[in-house]
C-alpha cells in the first residue's frame, strides 16, 4: 500500500521543498519507490532543487488534463534509483488542480509507488488543501518562530478536519513535527523559540530538527538534494528524520550550541 | 429580574404529512432565548436589553428570542417592540406565559405563542426576583459538548446551551465558546468564552492559562490582565459581583 505523505507548513519559505526533496531522496535511498509531487503550481521549484528543471517536458497539470500520461511525465532521477518527480507546471494557476484530477493522478502513482510525497505550496488556499487532502501522513515543517509555529498550528487544524480522512470519518492523519533553520545559538539567546517550546505548543510528535545550514544553500545551487551531502550537519539531520519516517528510533543531533574543539580551547578560537 | 438567557427548547408537534409536491413539516427541537422582564414596555425594555447586548457584542446578533410574558398584567404594545427587536437586531418569533387575552394579540401581530418547557412550566407564583435560578436551566445546560483533541488556530467551536470540554489545548488564535462552563485539559493560548447567553454564574477552568481573551458573561480579560501570578498556571476563572476573579486549581 503506497503512503501519501504531504509536507506542509501554512507559513511560506520555511523549507517544504527543501525537505521534500530531502525526504524524498532518503526515502529513495533506502530502497523505497518514491515520488515526489509538486503541487505548487505556479512557481515551480522542486525540480530546480532536484537539477532536472532541464528536463521537464510535461507537468502534473498536463497530465490532469488528459494532455499526457504519467509515463510521459514522470521524471527518473539519474542519481538515485527508485525516485521519481512529477514536476508542476509554471505557466498554469493554482485552480488547474481539481479534486477529481488529483485523485486520479495520485490513484494511478499509488499502484507503482511505496511513497507518494506532496510538496505543498504555501498559505491555506486551495493549491495547500489539494495538497494535504488525500494524505495518510503529514510533515509539517515548522521554524522556530512564533508565526510559523502559528500558522503550523492552524495548517494542523486543516488536516484534522478538512482532509479526506477527516471527511470519511477515517482515522486522523499522522502528523509529525519537523522543526528546519534551528539556530541552537540563537535559541539560547532567546532570539528563537526552542524545540521544547515548539513540542509542547503543536503538541505532536517530533520527526526531526534540521539545523540552519550553509549547506542547505550549496545544495540548492547545485540542483542536489542536501541528504545526499552527507558529510554536513544538514544532511546527516535529514538522514535521521528519514530513518525516523520509517519507524526507527534515532536520537537528536545539532540540538546544542557546539562546544569548542579541543585545539580551540587551548589556544583560544 | 430578567433573563436573556433562558435557554428553552421548543418541541414542536411532530406533524408529518406528505402529497404529491412531497410537503414535509416535520417537528424539531430549537434553542431560543427567552427574554424575562417584569415591564415589557419599550421604554424600560429598550435601555435594559441595550445594556446586556453590549456585554457580548455579536452574540445575539439576529438570535431568534422569545418573550416570557407571565409577569404581564396589560397587553403589550407588540407592534412597538417588533419594531424594538429589529432595531437592536435581534428576532421576536414568539410569547410564552401569556394571559389568553395577552396570547391572542401576540398572536394577532403575528408571533407564535409557544408552550415552555420544564424550565418555565415549574413555576407558579414566584416572586419576579426569583426569575429562573441556574438550576432551573438544568435540562437544557447540562449537556456538554467534548472536544478529544486540540482546537488548532483559526477554529471556533461553539457549545451552545452546554458546557465545553476540551481535552487538548486551545492554540493561539483558536476560539472557544459555550454557554456553559469550559474545561480545558491542555494549555489555553486562544479566546475562551464561557457564559456566552449572559449566565453570569459560568466559569472557565484550564490547566495553563495563557490566554488572549476570557470573558464570563460578556465580562472580559485581555491577555494584559491576565499576566501574573497565574500565568502558566492552572487557574479557574469565574465572576464576583459583576468583576472577574482568577484563583488557582488545587
Ligand atoms: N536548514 C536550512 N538552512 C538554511 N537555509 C535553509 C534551510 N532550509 C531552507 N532554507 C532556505 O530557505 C529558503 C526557502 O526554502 P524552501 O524553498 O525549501 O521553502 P518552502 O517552504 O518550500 O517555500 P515556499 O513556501 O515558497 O514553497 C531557501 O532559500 C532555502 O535554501
Ligand atoms: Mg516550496
Amino acid at each position: 500500500m503506497a503512503k501519501i505523505i504531504v509536507v506542509t507548513s501554512g507559513k511560506g519559505g520555511v523549507g517544504k521543498t527543501t525537505s521534500s526533496a530531502a525526504i524524498g531522496t532518503g526515502l529513495a535511498l533506502a530502497g523505497h519507490k518514491t515520488v515526489i509531487v509538486d503541487f505548487d503550481i505556479g512557481l515551480r521549484n522542486l525540480d530546480l532543487i532536484m537539477g532536472c528543471e532541464r528536463r521537464v517536458v510535461y507537468d502534473f497539470v498536463n497530465v490532469i488534463n488528459g494532455e499526457a500520461n504519467l509515463k510521459q511525465t514522470l521524471i527518473k532521477d539519474k542519481r538515485v534509483d527508485n525516485l521519481f518527480i512529477l514536476p508542476a507546471s509554471q505557466t498554469r494557476d493554482k485552480d488547474a488542480l481539481t479534486k477529481d484530477g488529483v485523485e486520479r493522478v495520485l490513484t494511478e502513482l499509488a499502484k507503482e509507488f511505496d511513497f507518494i510525497l506532496c510538496d505543498s505550496p504555501a498559505g491555506i488556499e486551495s493549491g495547500a488543501m489539494m495538497a494535504l487532502y488525500f494524505a495518510d501522513e503529514a510533515v509539517v515543517v515548522t521554524n522556530p518562530e512564533v508565526s510559523s509555529v502559528r500558522d503550523s498550528d492552524r495548517i494542523l487544524g486543516m488536516l484534522s478536519s478538512k482532509s479526506r480522512r477527516a471527511e470519511q470519518g477515517l482515522d486522523g492523519i499522522k502528523e509529525h513535527l519537523l522543526l528546519t533553520r534551528y539556530n541552537p545559538e540563537r535559541v539560547q539567546k532567546g532570539e528563537m523559540l526552542s524545540v521544547e517550546d515548539v513540542k509542547e505548543i503543536l503538541a505532536i510528535e517530533l520527526i526531526g530538527v534540521i539545523p540552519e545550514s550553509q549547506a542547505v544553500l550549496n545544495a540548492s545551487n547545485s540542483g542536489q538534494p542536501v541528504i545526499m551531502d552527507k558529510d554536513s550537519d544538514a544532511g546527516q539531520a535529514y538522514l535521521d528524520t528519514v530513518q525516523r519516517l520509517l519507524g526507527e528510533t534515532v536520537p537528536f543531533r545539532f540540538l546544542t550550541v557546539e562546544k569548542k574543539g579541543f585545539i580551540k580551547r587551548i589556544f583560544g578560537g | 429580574m430578567y433573563n436573556a438567557a433562558e435557554a428553552v427548547i421548543i418541541i414542536a408537534k411532530a406533524l408529518n404529512f406528505m402529497s404529491e409536491h412531497s410537503l414535509e413539516l416535520k417537528g424539531s427541537l430549537f434553542p431560543l432565548s427567552v427574554l424575562h422582564c417584569t415591564d415589557v414596555s419599550v421604554s424600560t425594555l429598550e435601555p435594559l436589553l441595550s445594556a446586556k447586548l453590549a456585554q457580548a457584542p455579536g452574540f445575539f446578533y439576529q438570535a431568534p428570542i422569545v418573550l416570557n410574558l407571565q409577569d404581564c398584567q396589560q397587553v403589550p404594545d407588540f407592534v412597538a417592540l417588533k419594531h424594538l427587536f429589529v432595531d437592536l437586531k435581534l428576532v421576536l418569533v414568539g410569547v410564552t406565559g401569556a394571559s389568553p387575552t395577552i396570547k391572542a394579540a401576540a398572536q394577532q401581530a403575528g408571533l407564535a405563542a409557544l408552550q415552555a418547557g420544564k424550565t418555565t412550566s415549574a413555576k407558579t407564583n414566584e416572586a419576579p426576583q426569583a426569575a429562573v435560578s441556574p438550576q432551573q436551566l438544568a435540562p437544557s445546560t447540562m449537556d456538554s459538548k467534548i472536544v478529544e483533541q486540540t482546537v488548532r488556530s483559526g477554529q471556533q467551536i461553539y457549545a451552545k446551551g452546554a458546557d465545553l470540554i476540551i481535552k487538548g489545548a486551545v492554540g493561539a488564535g483558536a476560539e472557544v465558546i459555550a454557554d456553559g462552563n469550559i474545561h480545558i485539559y491542555g494549555s489555553l493560548r486562544g479566546k475562551a468564552i464561557a457564559g456566552a447567553s449572559g449566565d453570569t454564574s459560568k466559569r472557565i477552568y484550564c490547566f495553563n492559562m495563557q490566554a488572549e481573551l476570557i470573558s464570563v458573561a460578556g465580562n472580559y480579560w485581555l491577555s494584559d490582565s491576565l499576566q501574573g501570578e497565574f500565568w502558566g498556571k492552572p487557574a479557574c476563572i469565574k465572576l464576583q459581583d459583576d468583576t472577574l476573579v482568577i484563583s488557582e486549581l488545587v
